[in-house]
């Protein structure tokens, strides 16, 4: 089992995606979910030497809710910021060191960052281990990076187990 | 009559977030701070559009509709990519503009 389905939960990305796009629940699409399903991670398994392991999809899963929500939040604060007096914005570059052990979820930790509140990541040094954060508005550096660890860096780590 | 209400708020939503993501274009001082203009506002705004669709396209054939659904997912791991090669290529360049937060 394990030999066919090497990445059981993008098997499953992949039959979902395949339904959703083809937009018919139908037995013949259904049946091409599947071997597509089944030949795109068997295809592509050498392009993942050692990649990381979804080991809590529960964790990923409550931290794809905490993310959307953030993101409409985030669209509010950016939202208010952009309207209001922009003179009176504090625009910061930030060092954020990272304790992540996979480049994959790194980037993973990297997209977040750029997705929520007022941060956009520009540059992920995964050997100086740090991501180059560009905020529009800090008041504190510090509790910057200590919110982006604690709501988005430990879940990720609890996630992959890296 | 509830489902247009909804595609009606959905619609309206996100084309405010599209509107205040182009005037933070505009007003915004820096490149760097006008990053987040485009990467914010218009994933939740283009979001609430493509969500507006979804409704409007389910009620209409009767039956869920969820290709809009892949165009969100592709449109949220594809805007923080493009901000990041933004972000990258501006480092690189010369500094020559007025620049609040210089790379």
């Amino acid at each position: 089992m394990m030999r066919l389905v090497p990445q059981p939960f993008l098997s499953l990305a992949i039959f979902g995606l395949w339904l959703a796009l083809t937009g018919t629940f139908g037995a013949g699409q259904a049946i091409l979910g599947v071997v597509l399903g089944i030949a795109i991670p068997l295809l592509t398994q050498r392009f993942w030497p050692d990649r990381p392991r979804l080991k809590k999809p529960g964790a990923a899963l409550r931290l794809f809710l905490r993310v959307i929500g953030d993101i409409i939040i985030a669209n509010l604060q950016v939202a208010r910021l952009v309207l209001g007096p922009t003179a009176r914005l504090r625009p910061a570059l930030v060092e954020m060191p990272i304790d992540i052990e996979d480049p994959l979820v790194a980037a993973i930790l990297g997209s977040i960052i750029s997705l929520t509140p007022g941060t956009v990541s520009i540059d992920i040094d995964f050997e100086r281990r740090h991501i180059l954060v560009h905020a529009l508005d800090v008041a504190d550096k510090a509790a910057l990076i200590a919110t982006i660890k604690s709501s988005y860096e430990a879940p990720l780590k609890d996630i992959f187990q890296c | 009559m509830f489902a247009e209400a909804a595609v009606s708020i959905l619609t309206l939503f996100g084309a405010a977030f599209v509107l205040i993501g182009s005037i933070g274009l505009v007003r915004l001082p820096d490149f760097m701070t006008r990053l987040h203009g485009p990467t914010k506002s218009t994933t939740l705004g283009v979001g609430s559009i493509v969500m507006a669709s979804l409704v409007h396209s389910s009620v209409t054939a009767g039956s869920l509709s969820l290709r809009e659904l892949v165009i969100s997912v592709f449109l949220f791991i594809t805007a923080p990519v493009s901000a990041h090669v933004l972000s990258k290529a501006a480092r690189k360049m010369p500094r020559n503009r007025e620049e609040k937060t210089g790379p």
